[in-house]
């Protein structure tokens, strides 16, 4: 590359293609500047050297992992347990009544119920029914995921110590209350390193109840790099036409004149580099950016089409599979995304906070949730993919085994983070079982309870990883998920 | 007024000023200060000498020892502590641990030699290993006398012997000079004129040369040409908005609270206070003072009442069930956290729930400094009617002459006189008028204020429902004592800060300088200066620079000023590849750094190469060109309208400082900025497909290309000229014989492209929203217009779109 003019030859397009260009070594650093993609960050942050994108850092995955990747169904708004999970015939025997002292004890609640001199037992409003083999207790209101019980390992024995939505949710995201921290899928993907090389190994997408019951918002810190270089930062796909911003040529731009264009770019950028004598490969690396942004032109419209989904399928996911920013629709996403290699996806649904609406909107969510819910189950089962894909279905805390609103005739419940439930499923966890239990109240946890650190713990065992070794160095001190707390919860893994 | 801004002043102040300081300096030098240093080339000559103990020794007792021989007495164990602090070499030798002079029989040795697991430190259950070179490390620091040193950011900053002895060459070379001689290394020649122009007015303006101004400094070939640019450019209005943006990071700056309210506020008055004041160059105490205790000043004006928004820009819950007292906390830590970072380059917030492992910082320490902002007459969260605005108090009603004559006018409405129906329904309808301009319009800044004094006490574990020991305002045991005569309050916490002794202020100031103008700091860790801090490669400049500044009155001009001028600031960053093998992270700076810009300014660049720039300073936000949806989802329709309020005209071209930043979703565009939700004094550059997709697809750059391509199609005919041209707007150079041919290839393939579709060439040229009327008009018989000129513009566009892209373009050379 001394002479620049070389660069003319009738060879020179063809030296370009994207197959030539990651064997080239026209500098000699092509390969290393693909694979340290996105290397100069700055900051010297790490404990541990910068490694490219492809790659995660050495020495991992510390165990054998028993999942290589994570669909979240995040449940925002605090899932009623009470109503979904966790059978209480105690709270029936008692409806009205309040909850004696001795339970509730100095819980903390929120201010809108801490002031309340009333505490009346309020019982699930549907009964439950033995799902599966296993027998395991469901509402009646979700009868799908019922239907899968025998895959799902159920955990009854959930705690936090938020008692807000926002709060809640970033304590399970990202260790902490408060925002900053990086999310569990940053940490994932700077541990693992990314197996897909044509879309971020950290998607987040969003979707809320179809009445707007429920005021819930997604932020992004839920999906944060937190500390982590920004490389590890969540991509949200939105619905509709441009699903990640700018994805798409700008009016009257082809692929094929953007294809031209990037070549005429990379062309001008290594001529400067070889006349001005710089050797700096960062400029291979943007050139690497720039093609990698090409192919997810490509890459994410061919994600979104679903035309070759067999209608089998699609009816798995029920009536609104097809409708952009549906739970429904973001569940199949999420399988061709985890399909694709991505390594965590982040799907956060709203409308589970029913403060003074349960009667009415309780119904409703479920309607929403639990078919897609338990499809995304089957489907990754029938492909052979969900004993390598860990599904996880939680939300920030559960309800109030009172009800809020009129004491003498409730029509809600408040958050409640001292006992709830979520489930998970593949990956490792144990199908068909349940872990730890409530009192006859669903308000104190009566065995085995499982922290949200706990949880995080698990979740990062299931993918190979310890979470005690997972550490990043910010601000002097080595950081990770799950602070100085967390124990794996063995008792629910396979 | 501005201070320092004559020319060549500040290159000769440190000169000035040297006699005084380097008096005291060389006695220092010869107690051996400045002979702490031990260069990495010496390094393996040494290898049976004392290892240095910042480098080598400490970060082995850190990483592996302190969790339980450190600070933290409620998690020591065996008596043993191996810390720095005073009186710990004692502690550790007189319990016998340590035998200093004899490694083989210091019992902490053959524990760390041990192989039983019973035995071996650290015990196998703490995840801590000790590699072979560590244990060697160990035993020769011991061999020497294991002799501990005060961490070297907690001892005050002493300039540099060199700078003294030799008094008319530039400190900075000097010093860097000097380091690099000794490994036989040399700068780089100065960049080539275009280049340095470049390079200097995009990283003192945020915005790049035009052609007029690379021309003056390229022709100008007078002896102070360099410094007249220099001049200029620190006079320019812009360099207060390009210096602002770090502080922006550092404020945790948003105009909204977050949440889920997310109301709006009016802390961008704050914001157009912070760039007036650093184009005055108010010095650097006073510009922090008024941060800190503007309203506690004894001269207090609205002014620096307004000052202090920089403790009330934080997040501001307002959910349904929050808890205020909860919520005043986690704003009680943030503020500790925002001031400790942003100027002690101290992690307080470690000390939250326990005494520090690292830094000598209590857990007391923290709640005694907590105390001068618990004093704040706030609930802890926002409430109030569902509106735009969602402010809590204390508040600053912050409202010039033109606002106040508006509020006059409305009231005057509201109070009209008059009988009967019609004028009820007027004073009514005035009334509402009146009512919506309060509480959307009339200015209302969150501020400091000390009228609630509450009692501060030590949370167990950092819980406030744990409250224990009470204790009053006091700065951290282990720095220089606050003076007796202090106040005992944030104007207190701002002169102790600012006390000669003040070990870590200044250092911390200028190392946020040198990242400006470096991409890195000096000390790579900007947010700690502890002891886990990774230690500076270049120390003794680090020192001087500290020095330097604080003897200059903390004149932030004059060091920028200092920095520009260094040969090792203007030098080449065109490095060959054995300079980027030898040193790649640039630490000693045998070269320039070359990084990415940040994308505020890469935007800025955009829109002023093009000519679409808006270059007026300060005022309420705009809402420029932002994807589709992508506020809205992040709405409750019951709450408020969260459409965004797209600007219109010439609003969508102000500078990127002025774009609206909703705080719980970002502007699509700024990528690698902070968050915004809590203090961040780190620049984070990455390199992202995202990045790209953004300045090649977003309608703001693909706009600026096409207004660009037709400024340059004005002034040139000739398509190699307009090429020409456009390139130098954008990268301020001329285009070599070379690229000028890959840039005519460029527009052909465009233009190839567009001959056979001109539908897709008007389509392009209707991006935006500026002239595109003569494009979009046309009708049924527009898809068959093949006008020439149609074609070439959108060729034109699109080559212009490359150039905007062009690594060099991207790159702050």
């Amino acid at each position: 590359m001394s002479d620049p003019t070389i660069m003319f030859g009738t060879a020179f397009r063809a030296a370009l293609t994207r197959r030539d260009f990651l064997r080239s070594s026209m500098h000699g650093i092509g390969g290393v500047a693909l694979a340290s993609m996105f290397a100069r960050e700055s900051g010297a942050g790490g404990a541990v050297p910068f490694r490219s994108a492809g790659l995660g850092l050495a020495g991992l995955p510390h165990i054998p992992p028993r999942a290589k990747r994570v669909i979240c169904l995040w449940q925002g708004g605090g899932p009623s347990h009470i109503d979904l999970f966790d059978p209480k015939p105690e709270l029936a025997r008692l409806v009205g009544q309040d909850i004696p002292e001795s339970i509730r004890g100095a819980t903390r609640l929120s201010t809108m119920s801490s002031g309340y001199g009333r505490f009346p037992a309020l019982p699930g409003l549907k009964p439950f029914r033995r799902c599966g083999e296993s027998g395991i207790e469901i509402s009646e209101l979700l009868p799908h995921i019922g239907g899968v019980a025998d895959d799902i390992c159920l955990v009854r024995s959930m705690h936090t110590e938020a008692v807000n939505h926002s709060p809640g949710v970033t304590f399970f995201m990202t260790g902490s209350e408060q925002p900053g921290r990086p999310a569990m899928g940053a940490w994932l993907g700077y541990g693992l390193g990314n197996e897909c090389d044509e879309l971020p190994a950290f998607v987040a997408m969003t979707s809320s109840d179809r009445e707007k019951s429920c005021g819930q918002l997604f932020y992004e810190h839920y999906w944060s790099n937190g500390f982590l270089p920004g490389r590890h930062q969540g991509v949200r796909f939105r619905s509709g036409d441009d699903p990640v911003p700018y994805l798409g040529n700008p009016a009257g731009v082809t692929r094929g004149s953007r294809r031209d264009l990037l070549d005429d770019v990379a062309t001008l950028n290594r001529t400067r580099a070889a006349q001005s004598g710089v050797a700096d490969p960062a400029i291979e690396t943007r050139i690497a950016q720039y093609e990698m942004a090409f192919r997810m032109q490509e890459s994410v419209p061919d994600l979104l089409d679903f035309s070759n989904e067999p209608a089998s399928v699609l009816e798995l996911y029920g009536p609104d599979v097809l409708v952009p920013g549906t739970f429904a629709n973001n569940c199949l996403i999420a399988r061709r995304l985890s399909e694709r290699g991505v390594r965590f996806v982040q799907l956060m649904h709203s409308g589970w906070d029913q403060h003074g609406n349960l009667h009415s909107q309780l119904a409703v969510q479920c309607r929403d949730t639990d078919q897609p819910s338990a499809a995304l189950v089957r489907d990754l089962k029938q492909r052979g993919l969900l004993d390598e894909t860990l599904v996880v279905w939680c939300g920030e805390f559960g309800r109030t085994p009172f009800g809020q609103g009129p004491s003498e005739a409730p029509n809600g419940r408040d958050h409640f983070g001292r006992a709830y439930s979520m489930w998970l499923a593949g990956g490792g966890a144990k199908g068909g079982h349940v872990h730890g239990a409530t009192d006859d109240f669903g308000w104190n946890i009566a065995s085995n309870p499982v922290h949200v650190h706990d949880m995080q713990a698990t979740i990062l065992r299931l993918c190979g990883v310890d979470h005690e070794q997972l550490t990043f160095r910010h601000q002097g001190r080595d950081f990770r998920l799950t602070d100085v707390h967390g124990r794996v919860v063995h008792d629910i893994i396979r | 007024m501005d201070r320092g801004l004559g020319r060549g002043v500040a290159i000769c102040d440190h000169l000035d000023m040297s006699p005084r300081i380097y008096g005291t300096l060389v006695l220092s030098a010869t107690l051996g200060v400045a002979g702490l240093v031990v260069h990495d080339g010496m390094r393996a000559a040494l290898d049976v000498a004392a290892p240095d103990f910042h480098r080598e020794v400490r970060p082995i007792l850190a990483d592996n020892c302190l969790q339980c021989h450190g600070t933290d007495a409620s998690k020591r164990r065996g008596g043993l502590r191996l810390d720095q602090r005073e009186g710990a070499a004692d502690a550790a030798v007189t319990s016998g641990a340590i035998v200093p002079g004899s490694a083989d029989r210091s019992p902490l040795m053959t524990r760390v030699r041990a192989t039983d697991a019973a035995k071996v430190m650290p015990p196998p259950d703490s995840r801590h290993v000790l590699s072979a070179d560590d244990k060697r490390v160990l035993a020769r620091w011991i061999d020497a006398g294991a002799a501990f040193e005060d961490h070297w950011a907690f001892v005050p900053p002493r300039a540099a012997p060199i700078v003294a002895r030799q008094v008319a060459r530039h400190p900075i070379d000097l010093i860097v000079g000097a380091r690099l001689a000794r490994e036989g290394w040399s700068m780089l020649p100065e960049a080539d004129r275009e280049t340095l122009v470049r390079r200097v007015t995009l990283d003192l303006t945020g915005l790049p040369p035009t052609p007029a101004e690379v021309d003056a400094f390229v022709d100008d070939r007078g002896h102070s040409a360099y410094e007249r640019v220099i001049d200029r450019l620190l006079a320019s209005p812009h360099y207060g908005e390009r210096m602002a943006l770090p502080w922006l990071d550092a404020a945790r700056y948003a105009d909204s609270n977050g949440f889920q309210q997310d109301g709006d506020t009016f802390q961008w008055l704050w914001r157009d206070w912070l760039v007036r004041e650093l184009n005055k160059d108010t010095p650097y105490d006073r510009l922090a003072t008024e941060m800190l205790a503007g309203d506690l000043l004894s001269d207090a004006t609205d002014d620096t009442r307004l000052a202090t928004a920089f403790n009330r820009n934080h997040l501001l819950n307002g959910e349904g069930g929050a808890i205020p007292e909860e919520n005043r906390w986690v704003t009680l830590f943030d503020r500790v956290d925002a001031t400790a970072t942003t100027f002690l380059g101290l992690t307080m917030s470690c000390a939250q729930c326990h005494d520090h492992k690292y830094d000598p910082i209590t857990q007391r320490d923290y709640y005694a400094m907590l105390d001068a902002f618990n004093r704040v007459p706030e609930s802890g969260i926002v409430d109030g009617s569902p509106s735009r605005i969602r402010v809590a108090p204390p508040v600053l009603e912050y409202a010039d002459a033109a606002i106040r004559a508006r509020r006059a006018s409305l009231e005057a409405h509201a109070q009209s006189m008059g009988e009967g129906e019609s004028a009820q329904a007027a004073r009514d309808a005035g009334k509402a008028a009146f009512d919506q301009f309060m509480r959307d319009e009339w200015p209302r800044v969150m501020v400091m204020s000390d009228a609630s004094p509450r009692v501060t006490r030590v949370l167990t574990r950092g819980s406030y429902t744990a409250p224990a020991e009470e204790l009053g305002f006091a700065t951290p045991a282990f720095l220089p004592p606050l003076a007796g005569d202090a106040p005992r309050n944030r104007l207190g916490l701002a002169q102790w800060m600012f006390s000669a002794d003040n070990p870590l202020v200044a250092r911390v100031a200028v190392n946020r300088a040198w990242q400006t103008f470096f991409g890195d700091g000096l000390v790579r860790t900007p947010e700690d200066f502890g002891t886990q801090s990774q230690p500076p490669a270049q120390r003794e400049l680090l020192d001087t620079l500290a020095v330097l500044f604080r003897e200059s009155g903390w004149r932030t001009k004059a060091l920028h000023r200092l920095i520009v001028t260094s040969a090792v600031y203007r030098q080449s960053s065109h490095a060959n590849a054995a300079a980027f093998a030898r040193d790649p992270d640039n630490l000693l700076l045998a070269r320039a750094p070359r990084f990415r810009l940040p994308a505020m300014v890469l935007r800025d660049v955009a829109l002023s190469a093009s000519g679409l720039l808006n270059a007026s300073i300060g005022g309420a936000p705009v809402y420029p060109y932002q994807p589709e949806r992508v506020w809205e989802p992040l709405a409750i329709t019951k709450e408020r309208d969260f459409t965004y309020p797209a600007s219109h005209g010439s609003a969508l071209y102000r500078r990127s400082l002025y774009t609206f930043w909703r705080r719980t979703i970002a502007p699509a565009n700024m990528f690698d900025a902070s968050q915004r939700q809590s203090c961040r004094v780190r620049v984070a550059v990455t390199n992202s497909p995202l990045h790209a997709l953004t300045t090649l697809n977003d309608p703001t750059w693909v706009e600026a290309a096409r207004v660009l391509a037709s400024r340059v199609s004005r002034a040139e005919a000739s398509p190699s000229a307009r090429l020409a041209t456009a390139f130098r707007f954008v990268v301020g150079r001329v285009p070599t014989e070379a690229e000028a041919l890959v840039l005519e290839r460029m527009l052909e393939r465009q233009r190839a492209m567009y001959v056979g579709d001109p539908a897709a060439a008007r389509a392009l040229l209707s991006l935006g929203e500026l002239g595109t009327e003569d494009y979009a008009a046309g009708g049924a018989d527009a898809a068959h217009d093949v006008s020439p000129e149609l074609v070439e513009q959108a060729a034109l566009t699109i080559a212009c779109l490359g150039i905007l892209n062009l690594d060099e373009a991207l790159t702050r050379e």
